[in-house]
C-alpha cells in the first residue's frame, strides 16, 4: 500500500495523510538512487544507472497515475496510464535483474494496482479524494435524513416478517411484492444521491481549475466536501440495503 | 538466460512446451506423442511414469496414482466424497494427503514430481540442453495451498519454478498470439478434473483478466463416475455381482467410461464391454449420446453458475462477450458447446486444439519472463478473497477477489493486556462471512515487546505476489525494525519437509537411473539376441562349427546374465556377443550382398 498508516488508527490504515499533516512537507525531499546514491532526476528510474526507482510510500494515486485531483477522469486515459505504467513496473520484466529490483518492481506494481482500482471507479474515486483533503471517511458516520432512517425502519419490519413468512403462501407474495416496490423506490433514490453527486463532482473540479485562494473559494471548498461526505455515506446506506433486500428476495 | 520451459500438469495429461522462433511448440517424445499421461506406477522394477505407468492402472490399481492433482494442497477431509473412487490408499499427515506406494508414503507434490521429472528429461532429449527452469501452470481457481503445493512440486523435480500462471489465461496468451484478437474474451477451461472460466480484456498487447471463478473439483472425471455408478447398478442388477469391490475391474470399468464418453463425441452411439471378475463373463450394453447427455447433464449445468458469475463480476453481461475461447478435453463434448454457446448466446472459437494450449501459452510467458516476448503482458487477477480472522470468528476481508496481481494490505496490530508478547494472525481465503465456512490458508504468531496494552505497533503486509501466492512480512512501527514470520501453513508441507524431499528426490534420482539403465540394457540385450539367433539360423552354414560354437556359447552367456540386476555386466556380454558374431554379420552381408547383384550389369549397380 502507498501510503504510512495513521497512527491513530488501528484496523484503517489504508489512509493517506491529510494536507494539513506535517509529516506531508517531508516527502518533498529529493530523493537518492537506493544503487548509485546520485539523485534521481528522472521520473521511475535513475537517470545515471536505469534502475527502477521505489514509488515514495506516500505518492498519492492521482499522482502515481500522473492525474490532477480531479473527479472527472477519462476512464479511457486512465486505463492506457495504467497499461503504459504497468509495462514499466510488472515483475514480468525484471525476472532477469537483481533480487532488489524484483522487489521494487514487485512493490510498485502492487501499488499501481491499487491506485488504479480506486481511481477507476467514480464513488471510490470520491471517497479516497475527501480522505486525502479532510481524512478518512469510513470512520466518521453521518446519521442517515430521519426521513430516510423511518422508512427503512418500517422496511426492516417488512424483511423480517417476510423471512420468518411461507414464501409460496398469499401472505409471502404480498410481502414480496412490497419489498420489490421498496426495491425500486431506493434504487430510485440512490439514483438520485448519485446524480446530485456527479453536480458535486463538477462542481469540485470548477473551484479546482479556477485555483482562487480566496476565502469565499475556501468556504466554497469546505461546503463542497462538506455535502459530498453526507452523499457518499448515505449512498452507501442506501446501497447496502438494496444489496441486502435483493439477496432476500431472489 | 537460460531456456525457461512451458508445463501443463494437467489432472490426465501433461505436456511441455518451448519456444522456437517466436511459436510455441510442444516437445514430443521419440513416437511423436505430445502428451504424457499423470500417471505413476510403482513395479517391481521401480516407479515409472506415463505411457508405460498407464498399462498398470488395470494390472496393479492399489500401486498405481491417476489424477493426484485433485489431492494437491488438501487435507483427507476435503476430498472425503470421493475416496471410494481411487483404489490405491490414502492418509493424512499434518494437514497433507499422502499416498501410499508400497512401503512408502508420498505427498501429492512428490507424485507431481515424477510427472515433472519426466516433461524435464523430455525436453532435456529433444533440446539436447539441460533444463533447471520452468513455469508451471495451475486452474485458475486454485488457492493459495494448491499453488504453493505445485510450486513445491517443481522444487523436488529439480526445477526453478520462475511463475505459477493459471491455465485459462495461459490459454488466452497462445490464443491472442495466434488470433491476434482485441476486445472481451472468455475462457472456459473444462478438463479432467477442474473447471475454470475466465473473462479478459485484450488490448494492444496487455491481456488483463477481469474476472475468474471456477471449481477446483469439476471435471471429465465427474463425468465418468456417473457412467461408472450406472454401469456399477446394472451389473449388480443383471449379473449379482459387485464390481466395486474388485479394484482392477473398477479400473477397467472407469477406463471403459472415459472412452465411451470420448467416443460418443464423435458418434451417436457405442458399445460397452466390461470383463467381470471370477470368470463370470462379459458385461455388454449399447451407450448412445442421448443416455450420457442426459446423465452428464447435472455435471455440466454445475459449470456454468462460475460463468454467470464471473460474467457479473466483471461488471458485463454474455452480450459483451466478443469471443468465447474453449480449452480442456472435456470442451470436446457436444453437450458442453451447447450449453456453452447458449450461455454466451454465440458459437464458441474452438479451433485450438484444446489438449496443447496451455502448455502452448506457458511456454509464451516462459518467453516473457527471459526478455525474449516484450510486447505481451499478461495482468492476471487473485481468484479467491483473502483474509484474516477477527473477533467472533468472522472474517475481515483484506484483498478481494478479483484484485489484479500483484496486490497488497496493510494492517496494524496491537496488543490487548499489558505485557502481551504475542498477537497469533489466522490467514483465509474464501467469500463467506465467517471463519469456518472460507478456507484456512496459514497461522502465525507476531512477536510484540512487552509493553502497556495498545502501545505496540506492529504492520503486517499482505502482499500477493504475481505467482498468486502469499507473501506476509511484519514491521514494529515504534522501531521500525521487520520481523521475520514463520508462517504454519493449513494444508501444506513445511520448508523443512520441502528440503528433506528434494534430497530424497536427488538420492533416489540415482536409484531411478539405475532402474532406468537396466531396463534399457535388458531390452537392447533381448533384441541384440534375437538379431544373432536369427543371424545364426539364416547364415550359420557360412562360417566354420567352431565359430558358431563360440558364438553360442557367447549368446547363452548374455542370456544368463541378462536376468540379473547388473547393466554393466549385460552391456559388456553384449560387447562379447557382438565381438564373437561379427564375422558372421559380414559374410552375412557379403552374401546377400552377392544374391542381390546376380543377374545385373555393373551399370545398373553403380
Amino acid at each position: 500500500m502507498a501510503h504510512a498508516p495513521c497512527p491513530f488508527l488501528l484496523m484503517d490504515n489504508n489512509q493517506p495523510l491529510s494536507h494539513s499533516d506535517p509529516r506531508r512537507q517531508l516527502r518533498m525531499a529529493r530523493s537518492m538512487c537506493w544503487h548509485c546514491q546520485s539523485e534521481v532526476t528522472g521520473e521511475y528510474f535513475c537517470e545515471r544507472c536505469v534502475k527502477v526507482q521505489p514509488v515514495s510510500k506516500d505518492t498519492d494515486y492521482f499522482t502515481c497515475l500522473g492525474f490532477p485531483r480531479r473527479l472527472a477522469l477519462d476512464p479511457k486515459q486512465l486505463e492506457a496510464k495504467f497499461y503504459e505504467l504497468s509495462r514499466t513496473f510488472h515483475p514480468d520484466f525484471y525476472q532477469t535483474k537483481s533480487t532488489n529490483e524484483q522487489t521494487i518492481s514487485l512493490s510498485n506494481a502492487a501499488v499501481l494496482n491499487t491506485a488504479y482500482r480506486t481511481l477507476r471507479d467514480p464513488i471510490q474515486r470520491a471517497e479516497y479524494l475527501l480522505a486525502l483533503e479532510t481524512g478518512s471517511v469510513k470512520d466518521i458516520r453521518t446519521s442517515p435524513p430521519a426521513d430516510l432512517f423511518e422508512e427503512i425502519l418500517e422496511l426492516q419490519d417488512t424483511l423480517e416478517e417476510y423471512r420468518a413468512s411461507d414464501r409460496g403462501s398469499d401472505q409471502g407474495h404480498r410481502l414480496r411484492a412490497t419489498l420489490q416496490t421498496e426495491q425500486e423506490a431506493l434504487e430510485r433514490r440512490k439514483g438520485e444521491m448519485e446524480s446530485q453527486l456527479r453536480r458535486l463532482f463538477a462542481d469540485w473540479d470548477k473551484l479546482q481549475d479556477t485555483g482562487e485562494a480566496t476565502s469565499q473559494a475556501r468556504a466554497e471548498r469546505d461546503r463542497i466536501l462538506k455535502q459530498m461526505r453526507a452523499l457518499l455515506s448515505h449512498r452507501t446506506y442506501v446501497n447496502n440495503i438494496v444489496n441486502d433486500l435483493a439477496a432476500t428476495i431472489a | 538466460m537460460a531456456r525457461i520451459v512451458g508445463i501443463d500438469l494437467g489432472t490426465t495429461n501433461s505436456l511441455v512446451a518451448y519456444m522456437n522462433e517466436g511459436q510455441p511448440c510442444i516437445v514430443p517424445d521419440r513416437n511423436g506423442r505430445t502428451m504424457v499421461p499423470s500417471v505413476v506406477a510403482l513395479t517391481d522394477n521401480g516407479l515409472i511414469v506415463g505411457d508405460s505407468a498407464k498399462k498398470y492402472l488395470t494390472r496393479n490399481p492399489e500401486r498405481t496414482v491417476y489424477s493426484v492433482k485433485r489431492f494437491m494442497g488438501r487435507g483427507l477431509s476435503d476430498v472425503q466424497s470421493e475416496l471410494a473412487y481411487f483404489p490405491y490408499s490414502l492418509t493424512e499427515t499434518g494437514g497433507v494427503i499422502r499416498i501410499r506406494l508400497g512401503q512408502k508414503s508420498y505427498s501429492p507434490p512428490q507424485i507431481s514430481a515424477m510427472i515433472l521429472k519426466e516433461l524435464k528429461l523430455r525436453a532435456e532429449a529433444y533440446l539436447s540442453e539441460s533444463i533447471t527452469k520452468a513455469v508451471i501452470t495451475v486452474p485458475a481457481y486454485f488457492n493459495d495451498s494448491q499453488r504453493q503445493a505445485t510450486k513445491d512440486a517443481g522444487l523436488i523435480a529439480g526445477l526453478e519454478v520462475l511463475r505459477i500462471i493459471n491455465e485459462p489465461t495461459a490459454a488466452s496468451l497462445a490464443y491472442g498470439l495466434q488470433k491476434n484478437t482485441q476486445g472481451t474474451i472468455a475462457v472456459y477451461d473444462f478438463g479432467g478434473g477442474t473447471l475454470d472460466i475466465s473473462i479478459l480484456k485484450l488490448k494492444d498487447g496487455i491481456f488483463e483478466v477481469l474476472a475468474t471463478n471456477g471449481d477446483t473439483h469439476l471435471g471429465g472425471d465427474d463425468v465418468d463416475r456417473v457412467l461408472v455408478d450406472l454401469f456399477i447398478a446394472e451389473i449388480r442388477e443383471r449379473e449379482g455381482i459387485d464390481i466395486s469391490g474388485y479394484p482392477d475391474h473398477m479400473q477397467a470399468v472407469r477406463l471403459e467410461a472415459e472412452r465411451a464418453k470420448i467416443r460418443l463425441s464423435d458418434e451417436l452411439k457405442t458399445e460397452i464391454a466390461i470383463e467381470l471378475p471370477e470368470d463370470k463373463g462379459r458385461f455388454t450394453r449399447e451407450l448412445t449420446r442421448d443416455q450420457l447427455e442426459s446423465l452428464a447433464t447435472s455435471v455440466i449445468e454445475r459449470t456454468l453458475t462460475p460463468c454467470r458469475m464471473a460474467i457479473k463480476d466483471a461488471g458485463l453481461t454474455p452480450k459483451d462477450i466478443d469471443e468465447v475461447v474453449l480449452v480442456g478435453g472435456s470442451t470436446r463434448m457436444p453437450l458442453v458447446r451447447q450449453r456453452v454457446e447458449a450461455l454466451f448466446g454465440k458459437p464458441p472459437h474452438c479451433h485450438l486444439n484444446p489438449d496443447e494450449v496451455v502448455a502452448l501459452g506457458a511456454a509464451v510467458q516462459a518467453d516473457i519472463l527471459s526478455g525474449g516476448t516484450t510486447d505481451m503482458l499478461l495482468l492476471d487477477v487473485t481468484p479467491l478473497s483473502l483474509g484474516i480472522e477477527t473477533m467472533g470468528g468472522v472474517m475481515s476481508s483484506l484483498i478481494r477477489r478479483n484484485t489484479t496481481i500483484p496486490a497488497s494490505a496493510k494492517e496494524m496490530f496491537t496488543t490487548y493486556v499489558d505485557g502481551q508478547t504475542g498477537v497469533d494472525i489466522h490467514i483465509l481465503q474464501g467469500e463467506r462471512e465467517l471463519v469456518k465456512d472460507n478456507r484456512s490458508l496459514a497461522r502465525f504468531r507476531l512477536k510484540v515487546p512487552p509493553l502497556p496494552a495498545g502501545v505496540p505497533r506492529i504492520e503486517v503486509t499482505f502482499l500477493i505476489d504475481a505467482n498468486g501466492i502469499l507473501n506476509v512480512t511484519a514491521t514494529d512501527m515504534r522501531t521500525a525494525q521487520s520481523q521475520s514470520i514463520e508462517v504454519k501453513p493449513s494444508y501444506g508441507l513445511s520448508d523443512t519437509e520441502v528440503e528433506r524431499m528434494i534430497e530424497d528426490s536427488f538420492k533416489f534420482a540415482a536409484e531411478d537411473i539405475g532402474a532406468r539403465k537396466l531396463i534399457e540394457a535388458r531390452l537392447d540385450a533381448e533384441s541384440l539376441i534375437k538379431a544373432t539367433d536369427r543371424s545364426l539360423a539364416e547364415a550359420g552354414h557360412l562360417v566354420g562349427p567352431e565359430e558358431a560354437d563360440a558364438i553360442r556359447a557367447a549368446l547363452s552367456q548374455l542370456s544368463t546374465v541378462k536376468d540379473g540386476t547388473d547393466p554393466h555386466a549385460i552391456r559388456a556380454r553384449m560387447v562379447e556377443l557382438e565381438q564373437a558374431a561379427k564375422h558372421l554379420n559380414t559374410v552375412m552381408l557379403d552374401d546377400s550382398l552377392k544374391k542381390g547383384l546376380q543377374g545385373k550389369k555393373i551399370s545398373e549397380v553403380s
